[in-house]
């Protein structure tokens, strides 16, 4: 089941929580909504789900405007961030609440329902703490059972509000991946919300990048991740340095310094805030061919997959680099020496008015 | 381990602080009921419980009780979940007239009544001339405890309602539940035992309540009144082991509240972990 939102826009108080948005979701994908909290993501779930209802706009199952529809006839299964299992049931009626609130014409019977139950808790691989309370579970836990509680009624799209943002690092790694699997093998039309880039680029088929109540950018992980449509997106998908610089063709001068910039047209010079990811600098002992920016190592740190540098430039800026380890055993550089710093690529440019 | 910051001797000094006047105030009064009960031996004890004018009083009580605290009850939730769970123009109004019995004299309130209903008042010409009794009648008794219990169960539910959040409701809608299922299936058991807590409460003020009762009931002898009020008139009588035998039953009501309200007040602890 595709979903759709048509010119949404909300407010609540003086507060513009969504501005005239519009998205559409392909059945069987795997949506994210990244944002920074307060950028309306959460607010999108909830009239989609109809916990919330838009100001203005519309919100499409398939073909069917649900303009009319109540939350309980939607058919979302919707997981909350602190999960809200019903805390005086035990998980088995936790999970089979969906199916016992139904109208008794259509009520699975009660051997159905504790068959279905049973499948379930084996799919989040939790057959074991039936007859458990939730404040008996752990976070993870509970995240999983809240899943199977929203799978239970059979869902025709599953809503995931930030669903593992209160978990730790390591639970939520190994839930996320458990995410992707399940929906690589059940194809559930999924939109989940995150605040957390990481997240969405690596479970995400598309990821929605939203700011102050509109979308910045749509694309797949890659995308969005190596072509940033603005500083915001870019800044908010991983880290980034940026110089300011003025851009002549092929390249850019920092200060004294020209700087040869690989793959980079310049119609005619102008002032420019250049971004460059940790991993697009070049470090060496000696000044090559071209000019580089000469920097003080201030800090290495080869502990994990990349070696992170902290550098400080004779002007004083501070560049974040990462190399490889490689790179890294090559160099043999350490804190205080002197190195030079070119790009491999740059990111993004953004185009000043003004000289800087 | 238990960790100790205060010296043994400030200790000591506390706890005996603390029990010398518990036993002074609560303990001793509650000996001297039971003993000045009995004081004439249980024939007399019993044959104050089994007068037509007690029996009528304890009648007239827990005929109040059992219309007071549903209605109470009915208010109290439906009052919290206005409260805690919507936001709306007048909450913080309808909350301060939740806690207005609660800052005002009991006497003041019956007045009002008074005021209200009594000949000389605003709606007592029209009563009269349709011939419905309120004031030194039964539904004076009852609307003048009505008013001094709202605040009892209202009051208990708040907090934890608010606590407890709206996504739990939430969660049961999403899950095809519809509103009235979602309140019986979800909201309602997850306050149970706030609201135990509060009918007991609700319920002890209700049998005990004398100040605003006794300006609205009249004290006609078997007709309007109430324990508290039956113990007053045989006191002022010097029937002083009548009176005491009737307090008797006033004091163990009190005893069972307290022993209920300590066993569902562990429950609600064990409910919020």
């Amino acid at each position: 089941m595709s979903i759709e939102v048509r010119n949404i826009h909300k407010k609540f108080g003086e507060f513009q929580a969504l501005v005239d948005l519009s998205l559409k979701i392909e059945t069987g994908e795997l949506l994210a909504l990244l944002g920074p909290s307060g950028c309306g993501k959460t607010t999108l779930l909830r009239i989609v789900a109809g916990l919330d209802f838009a100001d203005q706009g519309q919100v499409f199952f398939g073909d069917q405007d649900a303009q009319n529809q109540k939350a309980s006839e939607r058919g979302v299964g919707f997981v909350f961030q602190h999960y809200a299992l019903f805390r005086h049931m035990t998980v088995f009626d936790n999970i089979a609440f969906g199916m016992n609130v139904q109208p008794k014409k259509v009520r699975p019977s009660r051997e159905e329902i504790r068959k279905k139950v049973m499948e379930l808790l084996k799919l989040v691989q939790l057959e074991w703490l039936a007859n458990r309370y939730p404040w008996q579970l752990s976070g993870g836990q509970r995240q999983r059972i809240a899943l199977a509680r929203a799978l239970a009624v059979r869902p025709r799209v599953l809503l995931l509000d930030e669903p593992f943002g209160s978990l730790d690092a390591q639970v939520r790694k190994e839930l996320r991946l458990w995410l992707r699997r399940f929906h690589d093998e059940s194809h559930i039309t999924t939109l989940f919300v995150t605040h957390d880039q990481e997240e969405a680029l690596e479970v995400a088929d598309r990821i929605v990048v939203m700011n102050q109540g509109r979308i910045e950018q749509m694309g797949t992980p890659e995308d969005v991740y190596h072509n940033p449509v603005n500083a915001f997106v870019l800044n908010f998908l991983g880290n980034v340095n940026f110089f300011h610089c003025r851009l002549v063709e092929g390249k850019a001068i920092i200060g004294d310094t020209v700087l040869d910039v690989p793959g980079l047209s310049v119609d005619k010079p102008h002032p420019a805030k250049l971004y460059v990811r940790p991993n697009q600098f070049k470090l060496s002992r000696y000044a090559g061919k071209g000019t580089a920016l000469k920097a003080t190592v201030e800090y290495v740190n080869p502990a994990g997959t990349v070696v992170k540098v902290n550098l400080k430039t004779e002007t004083g800026e501070l560049i974040h680099a990462e190399i490889s380890q490689e790179e890294y055993k090559h160099l043999k550089i350490v804190k205080t020496e002197q190195v030079f710093v070119s790009l491999k690529d740059v990111t993004y440019s953004e185009h000043l008015k003004n000289n800087p | 381990m238990q960790v100790r910051t205060e010296p043994r001797i400030v200790r000591y000094v506390l706890i005996t602080i603390a029990l010398v006047f518990f036993g002074l105030f609560l303990v001793l009064p509650l000996v001297c009921v039971f003993q000045n009960a009995l004081s004439k031996g249980w024939v007399v004890y019993f044959d104050a419980l089994r007068h037509p004018d007690a029996l009528a009083a304890m009648k007239m009580t827990m005929i109040t009780a059992l219309i007071v605290v549903p209605c109470n009850l009915i208010f109290g939730v439906a009052a919290a979940w206005a409260v805690s769970k919507f936001d709306f123009k007048g909450k913080n109004l309808l909350l301060s007239f939740i806690d207005l019995p609660l800052s005002v004299s009991p006497v003041i309130a019956g007045l009002i009544f008074i005021l209200l209903f009594g000949a000389q008042g605003v709606l007592g010409p029209w009563l009269i001339a349709h011939n419905i009794r309120i004031v030194f009648a039964w539904p004076g008794i009852i609307l003048a405890t009505i008013f001094v219990t709202v605040p009892m169960v209202a009051r208990e539910l708040i907090p934890i309602m608010k606590s407890q959040g709206t996504e739990e409701e939430e969660a049961a809608l999403t899950l095809g539940a519809s509103g009235w299922k979602t309140f019986w299936m979800v909201s309602i058991p997850n306050i149970r035992w706030g609201i135990l807590y509060g009918v007991i409460l609700c319920n002890a003020r209700a049998m005990g309540e004398f100040g605003a009762v006794s300006v609205v009931s009249g004290h006609i002898r078997g007709l309007t009144n109430t324990m508290p009020l039956h113990v007053e008139i045989l006191y002022n009588e010097y029937q002083s082991a009548a009176a005491f035998a009737v307090a008797s039953i006033l004091a163990m009501l009190a005893i069972v509240t307290l022993i209920a309200k300590s066993i569902v007040e562990a429950n609600i602890r064990q409910g919020q972990k």
